[in-house]
């Protein structure tokens, strides 16, 4: 259900070089699944800013963000006690249904990971195992390792070693076995996980005018001639309804 | 005549304020933000003859006081919108929309125009001639005063709804262009469409637009619109829908002031949701505050 609200900054605190928690207190009644994201008014900037929830109780929800520009900065200088102004209950989130009876892995790159950990934490409380693959650049960047692996067995990847294996996801998901993904990173990334095979959710990014299927500035072709609108068909599509070489096809 | 309510050819509104095409969907996808049966009137996406993904992403950037979009008209073209998406508006909306009519030939644009023509939901055809003629030089219809004129004509040949000319600003005379459109026997003028702009990535001085250059909305081309229609009231007869960078009350008073009857509000109900029906609250109290009695009695005080 989309809600438009004000929220109160109750933390916003940094978890690794250029990687802030915020957590947000407000209405919850938009019914929040896994995967949805919000999309927030930060001041001076007239575009909102997508943003995934990371995970959700009755009162708050927790965001993970990396300061990628003049938005997210701005936002990594704002104070607990400041209100925000956002639109929540955007996206489809991801469908676990799908996933049922299956062995199940996560796997996340970079600010792609925190849909994965209310992913993961939905998943658990309905009882699924699964494994959770974590990639980031550099190990200054990773964050929640911990949580996730409190949850779920955690396999992590750096591209410069310095936590965890040394290399990118594909390399672990080569390593174990699986038979469904969800997946939520940088579009390569998303495109490696996709190539290995099998069935699975992909977690998409696109810029973005309105987030919630107004503009259509988000459009993505899809296999069999049609288009989805990210923020409203997505940001979650099938592995069996992707398709990756359209941009070379214009 | 009431205090909010005016009337476009012999149509009337509740309230002069209408959702601009291409930032409002097909209006349904608002319902869920508000009752949308509170706005004038709903200009629904610029709609083609055949259906069309658009131009391929990113087609969105932002810059200081806007955006810029290249959306490419996509469509699922005009017997999808008219079986499909009209019917889904119907559910949730109970007035008369406009019908935002894109073409790439003058054949195509009557085309269009005649299917919206029969189709009871729609009012009043808006002809967004910011579309390159693919049949002859490539250049917008909308850039030469001959080219407004020919689809014009040949539009109102076939149908009966009164037709209004969407104009593109990127000209160097737009006054030259909406006294053709009115000859040619234009109902009515939409002023004006999206400004031609760019957006560049400093660091690899890549521009951020699939297109390169891109159409400019937003709160900064609220000045220049005005300007626009400041230029053309007094030098046309027919009705003038303002429309560019419309964000509160006071907005649609100084645009009616400078000669619109009615106005559109496009970017800002992307970043806010819920602007539409917060300008309708807004409207009374601020014509209290200025001691006007009627929108109609303000319409193009500016040039008195
Ligand atoms: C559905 C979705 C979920 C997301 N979830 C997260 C998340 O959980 N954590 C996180 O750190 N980031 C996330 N992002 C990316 C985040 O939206 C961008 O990093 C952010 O918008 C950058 O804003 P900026 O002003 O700092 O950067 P600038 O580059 O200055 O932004 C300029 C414009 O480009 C847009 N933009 C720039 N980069 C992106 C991008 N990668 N994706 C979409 N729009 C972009 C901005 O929104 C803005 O409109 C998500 C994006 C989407 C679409
Ligand atoms: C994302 C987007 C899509 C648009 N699509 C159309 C369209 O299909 N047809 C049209 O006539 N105008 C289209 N416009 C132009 C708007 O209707 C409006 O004329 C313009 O944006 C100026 O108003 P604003 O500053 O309030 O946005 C579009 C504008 C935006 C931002
Ligand atoms: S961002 Fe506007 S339709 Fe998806």
């Amino acid at each position: 259900m989309k809600k438009q609200a004000f929220y109160e900054i109750k933390r916003n605190q940094p978890l690794a070089r250029d990687i802030f928690l915020m957590t947000l207190v407000g209405p919850m009644n938009f019914e929040p699944r896994p995967g949805q994201f919000i999309n927030i008014k930060i001041d001076g900037f007239y575009l909102r800013r997508p943003i995934s929830i990371c995970s959700f109780d009755e009162d708050s929800m927790d965001i993970i963000y990396k300061i990628a520009g003049n938005g997210t900065d701005a936002l990594s200088k704002m104070s607990p006690g400041q209100k925000l102004d956002v639109l929540c209950g955007l996206g489809n989130g991801f469908d676990l249904s799908l996933a049922e009876g299956r062995r199940i892995v996560l796997v996340g790159g970079g600010v792609g990971i925190p849909p994965l950990y209310g992913l993961g934490k939905a998943l658990k409380a309905a009882g699924a195992e699964f494994t959770a693959v974590l990639g980031w650049q550099t190990h200054d960047q990773a964050f929640f390792i911990d949580e996730f692996s409190a949850i779920c067995p955690t396999r992590v990847v750096t591209n410069d070693g310095g936590i965890g294996k040394k290399g990118v996801v594909t390399d672990i998901l080569r390593e174990i076995s699986y038979d469904y993904y969800f997946t939520c990173g940088p579009e390569p990334m998303l495109k490696a996980v996709y190539d290995l095979g099998g069935n699975g959710q992909l977690s998409f990014e696109a810029r973005m005018g309105c987030g919630f299927g107004a503009c259509m500035g988000c459009s993505r072709k899809t296999l069999g001639g049609g288009s989805k609108r990210i923020c409203m068909q997505g940001p979650v599509l099938r592995s069996d309804e992707v398709l990756f070489s359209w941009i070379n096809l214009e | 005549m009431d205090k909010l309510g005016v009337t476009l050819s012999g149509w009337d509104l509740e309230n002069p304020i209408i959702a601009a095409s291409g930032t409002f969907g097909y209006g349904y996808e608002f319902a869920s933000w508000y009752d949308i049966n509170i706005l004038g009137s709903i200009s629904l996406k610029g709609t083609t003859r055949e259906p069309r993904f658009g131009n391929p992403t990113p087609r969105i950037a932002e810059c200081c006081g806007g955006m810029l979009n290249a959306i490419g008209l996509q469509s699922p073209g005009v017997e999808s919108v008219i079986s499909e998406e009209i019917p889904k508006l119907r559910s949730v909306f109970k007035k008369k929309v406009i019908a935002n009519v894109a073409g790439f030939s003058v054949a195509e644009y009557v085309q269009v125009a005649a299917l919206f023509d029969a189709v009871e939901e729609v009012a009043l055809l808006e002809i967004n001639v910011s579309c390159p003629n693919v049949e002859s030089d490539g250049r917008v219809f909308g850039s030469t005063p001959e080219s407004v004129a020919l689809v014009c004509r040949e539009i109102k040949k076939v149908v009966k709804k009164p037709v209004y000319m969407k104009l593109s600003p990127n000209v160097a005379n737009i006054t030259e262009i909406a006294q053709a459109a009115e000859s040619a026997g234009a109902d009515g003028l939409v002023l004006i469409n999206t400004l031609l702009g760019m957006a560049v990535d400093p660091a690899t001085g890549k521009p951020i637009v699939s297109t390169k250059v891109a159409g400019f909305s937003g709160p900064a081309i609220k000045p220049i619109a005005l300007r626009v229609i400041y230029q053309v009231y007094p030098n046309v007869r027919i009705p003038i829908i303002g429309v560019g960078g419309i964000t509160c009350a006071d907005d649609v008073i100084e645009f009616i002031s400078v000669g619109a009857t009615a106005v559109q509000v496009g970017s800002q109900n992307l970043r806010d949701p819920c602007v539409g029906r917060d300008i309708i609250n807004e409207l009374p109290q601020k014509m209290d505050e200025y001691g006007i009695e009627t929108l109609g009695g303000i319409v193009g005080r500016s040039h008195r």
